[in-house]
């Protein structure tokens, strides 16, 4: 008992017991938010280029108090505008109120907005974010279908093949698809040859071999191929952007998920069926000229010729065009965005051959004159029809006016954009109107409101039941020392909250919640080893400072073997789980990560300056 | 407070044989009920369209059956499910119809506002294919990155026991699964892979102690050793196994009926876990003739020092 070393032993430097305190108040003061749960919310944000300033909040605070809607608070921030609400029946009324009475230009979207206090929002403090199954809302899971795209490739490129090589009077004798590659049949070798060469030189993104003397056989290239797919997902994921944002959602996730897929998530909305109808409906493009010989003024003040139409574009300008469609959009094989020769922005265009000859026919008597691209979409309204289906109404909108600058075929631009921006967002539409791959729904996964709301109830009744029932466990066995377990226990439940709150991606699911209450039972393991080898160490006749020295460090790599081989079962969850089972994972990778960190670090410094360097005959164990 | 009181070295090994034919009995029987009564596939993964519906007041589940019925859905499942005013709903997959249209026909036919759905889930037969293959998948890797793991921290004489105990806690809590019939989901999923990583966690706090004592105790038969190493732990592998209990319960009873196949597989796998580390992870050690020799190389030995002087002092 003499010896000097006990004096050493089991003592922690103020350096780091101050730093473990740090930690400890750091992840408290993240994990606070979540005391200040979330209010209903209705949330408006401009769809284009309109205004969100305070005339428009002038205008909301005046819409709600017409209707009587008690609100908790409107207010102007990051150029949106945020209506408080005390419930999820006035959220409802107030989201359809501002819907109807503002104007297209703004989006009323239902949200959660954290009731988090300014001042630990300041410090970037948010709460944790909740997953689809506590939520509420719907998930999407969409599978674009390739052999579609691929198939209106190969038949476009089949008459592309007999447009080319009839223009070059290379004589074939047939061009046809042939499962997945194009087979050109001739005459003669040297017919082949001269094709061969021919294709080679125009067509370079293609592979072509001799599959016998006579025959041809043309193979879509590894990087077409991709190019294909990819540009199949990226066109239905614009749509579905577009799509989405009619759905008043204020956090929507559209993501791209593996080759083929596409994923939607809808937080926080009510009407799923409409939901469903929304994103399986239809848009297209049509080409029309713009109605020279007719005055726009007169057509705008009602006498709108019979022959012609009023149109609105992007700005909300009317635009008179003829009724006759020139072109629609299913003709168009691909647009994209670039730069002429002069360095401004432009959209090239390409058309199936069936297209390509209407252009012709279209353009021939019309240079020099401006033709319209009109931008159709079936939006629906409030209204069902007697068999409970959503009514749509056709919205049109024209998106461009450009001259034509000489007869048209199968590929032409568009010029005289005014950004590089617009040439994009022109091209993307443009190829939105031309579906190549129609797209479907291959799983759904709906939470309503009230089942979300039983779900946090219950998984939070579960942790606290679970986490009292430990406490009072540990307490018992273990004394003294059992009030250290414990205090280390609730410092990790905090860390947990904390570090889910902090991390931008994490998202707290159901599963993750059953992992939240694991944890609590596992986390007690490490302690649970320790104080046993303490036990141990008394047992086996050594003093009291000893024994906690050494039951700390014998009991150490066992601890970290146990917690890595855990963290790599956790690991392979995350890497092939989805959704909800991702959620279970990550709350149990960080509960490894923060139960390490509580009952090792955190509890030896609370034992060291409860017991450390005193005299001591017994413990509290 | 003690909840074991060992005074002497507990003699696990000796009734290694009766462990080693219940062990194989129960495996056997497990694989007997897979290869007749099969898994209770859920929705995940044999796809299908599930609508979970509130109502009200009690649901009258014979009325609804017949409104499906009338609406072309003989097939359709329908349950009560956590309580009798909630109902459960399941659509096999269908040729003809647009299967994400599904839902919605329900809704019609039993004339329900978008109040009464509380759950739809819809999985269509190629992404369910997708997660069985997955998961597969996964339960697989798991054990190979574990067995590999271990095997270069300890030895493979305890890698290869610490994964047939792996594989028996997982056959074992299939078994049951398929054997009750209860369905088997991914969040059942989910339970298995922590069923693993807990049955984990108990193995190598034994092996690690089995380790420590084949260097520290001289002159003892391997079985000796693991006899005083599983005394020495018991107290640990009892409690901890306690307090997980203890909070499995807590989920199984107030965590919601979605939840129950989670907290049931592992509240079984738990308990099958701390008897597998007790007599499966050890019997393999000790049948493939784990030594003294085998733990002590100096590298190993090294090692073990140089995490064992912890810097949390």
């Amino acid at each position: 008992m003499n010896n000097p070393r006990t004096a050493i032993l089991n003592h922690t430097p103020v350096w780091k017991a101050t730093l473990v305190f740090l930690v400890v108040a750091f992840f408290t003061l993240y994990a606070s938010p979540n005391l200040y749960g979330e209010d209903p919310a209705v949330q408006i944000s401009a769809e284009r280029t309109a205004p969100v300033d305070t005339n428009l909040l002038d205008q909301v605070q005046s819409i709600l108090a017409e209707r009587n809607i008690a609100t908790k608070s409107v207010a102007l921030e990051d150029q949106k505008i945020l209506v408080r609400l005390a419930d999820n029946d006035t959220q409802l009324q107030a989201q359809e109120a501002l819907d109807i009475a503002l104007s297209d230009d703004y989006i009323a979207a239902i949200n959660l907005a954290p009731a988090t206090p300014e001042w630990l929002k300041s410090l970037g403090a948010s709460p944790m974010k909740l997953g689809l199954d506590l939520r509420g809302g719907v998930y999407f899971l969409m599978e674009v279908d390739m052999d579609t795209a691929l198939n209106t490739k190969l038949e476009d490129t089949v008459s592309d093949f007999r447009t080319a090589l009839r223009e070059e009077n290379i004589r074939y004798r047939r061009v046809v698809k042939e499962g997945n590659v194009v087979e050109i049949q001739f005459r003669d070798e040297a017919t082949k040859d001269e094709a061969k060469f021919f294709l080679r030189n125009s067509r370079g993104d293609w592979q072509y071999s001799d599959q016998d003397d006579l025959t041809l056989v043309a193979q879509m290239s590894e990087q077409t191929l991709a190019e294909t797919k990819d540009y199949a997902i990226k066109q239905n994921i614009t749509i579905m952007r577009n799509r989405v944002n009619q759905l008043g959602v204020a956090e929507p996730v559209i993501q791209r998920q593996g080759p083929d897929r596409i994923v939607v998530q809808l937080p926080g909305i009510q009407d799923t069926a409409r939901a469903k109808q929304i994103l399986n409906a239809t848009a297209t493009i049509e080409l029309r000229m713009v109605d020279q010989d007719n005055d726009l003024n007169s057509a705008i003040s009602g006498r709108v010729p019979a022959g012609s139409q009023l149109i609105e574009d992007e700005n909300g300008t009317p635009v008179l065009l003829k009724k006759r469609v020139m072109l629609t959009g299913n003709h168009i094989v691909d647009a994209n965005s670039g730069v002429d020769e002069y360095g401004r922005p432009q959209v090239s265009i390409s058309l199936d051959s069936e297209g390509g000859s209407k252009m012709t026919r279209g353009t021939r008597d019309n240079v020099g004159k401006p033709m319209a691209t009109v931008f159709i979409e079936y939006e629906p309204t409030r209204e069902r029809t007697a068999e409970g289906k959503l009514k749509f109404e056709k919205k049109e909108r024209v998106i461009s006016v450009a001259t034509i600058q000489a007869v048209l075929g199968s590929s032409f631009r568009i010029t005289g954009l005014d950004t590089p921006g617009e040439a994009r967002n022109l091209a993307l539409l443009l190829r939105a109107g031309a579906l190549i791959a129609p797209i479907q729904i291959v799983e759904e996964r709906t939470v309503g409101p009230s089942l979300g709301q039983q779900n946090i109830s219950q998984g939070t009744d579960a942790i606290v039941l679970g986490f009292v029932i430990v406490l009072a466990f540990m307490l018992i066995y273990y004394k003294g020392f059992g009030v250290v377990a414990n205090v280390a226990l609730a410092a990790n439940l905090i860390l947990i909250i904390g570090v889910m709150s902090l991390i931008p991606g994490a998202t707290l699911t159901l599963p993750g919640m059953a992992g939240i209450v694991l944890t609590v039972g596992m986390a007690v393991d490490a302690n649970v080893l320790i104080f046993e080898r303490i036990r141990e160490e008394l047992r086996d006749g050594r003093s009291p400072q000893q024994s906690i020295h050494h039951g700390y460090d014998s009991a150490f790599s066992t601890i970290l073997d146990a917690n890595i081989t855990t963290l790599i079962a956790a690991l392979i969850l995350f890497a092939v789980g989805t959704g909800p089972i991702k959620g279970f994972s990550v709350t149990l990778m960080v509960g490894i990560v923060t139960s390490m960190f509580t009952a090792i670090i955190l509890t030896r410094a609370i034992v060291n300056s409860i017991w450390g360097g005193k005299r001591l005959s017994k413990l509290s164990i | 407070m003690q909840l074991l009181n060992l005074k002497d070295t507990v003699s696990f090994m000796s009734l290694r044989v009766p462990a080693l034919i219940f062990s194989v009995i129960l495996m056997l029987l497990s694989v007997l009920s897979l290869a007749t009564n099969s898994l209770n596939w859920g929705l995940d993964f044999t796809g299908g369209t599930l609508v979970e519906v509130g109502y009200e007041q009690q649901a009258d589940l014979s009325d609804i059956r017949a409104r499906l019925q009338n609406s072309g859905f003989p097939d359709a499942v329908v349950q009560n499910f956590g309580s009798s005013s909630e109902v459960l709903i399941r659509l096999a997959p269908r040729e003809n119809v647009k299967a994400s249209e599904l839902s919605n026909q329900v809704m019609q036919a039993l004339e329900l506002t978008t109040s009464n759905i509380r759950r739809v889930e819809f999985v269509g037969p190629s992404v369910g294919e997708e997660l069985a293959e997955q998961g597969g998948l996964a339960m697989l890797v798991a054990l190979l990155c574990i067995l590999v793991y271990v095997a270069m921290r300890f030895e493979w004489r305890f890698a290869l026991g610490s994964v047939v105990a792996l594989a028996h806690d997982v056959l074992l809590t299939l078994g049951l699964f398929s054997f009750l019939q209860l369905e088997f989901d991914l969040t059942v999923l989910a339970a298995v892979l922590a069923v693993i990583g807990y049955s984990l966690n108990d193995t190598i706090v034994v092996s690690d102690r089995i380790r420590e004592n084949f260097r520290k105790v001289r002159k003892s038969e391997p079985e000796e050793i693991i006899n005083i190493s599983l005394t020495q732990t018991l107290n640990r592998t009892v409690i901890t196994s306690l307090t997980t209990i203890f909070v499995l319960l807590a989920l199984f009873f107030v965590g919601g009926a979605l939840i129950h196949g989670f907290a049931t597989a592992l509240l079984f796998g738990v308990v099958i876990g701390t008897y597998s580390s007790i007599y499966v992870a050890s019997l393999v050690a000790l049948m493939l003739g784990i030594s003294k020799e085998d733990l002590i190389p100096a590298e190993v030995e090294k090692e073990g020092e140089e995490l064992e002087s912890t810097p949390f002092s």
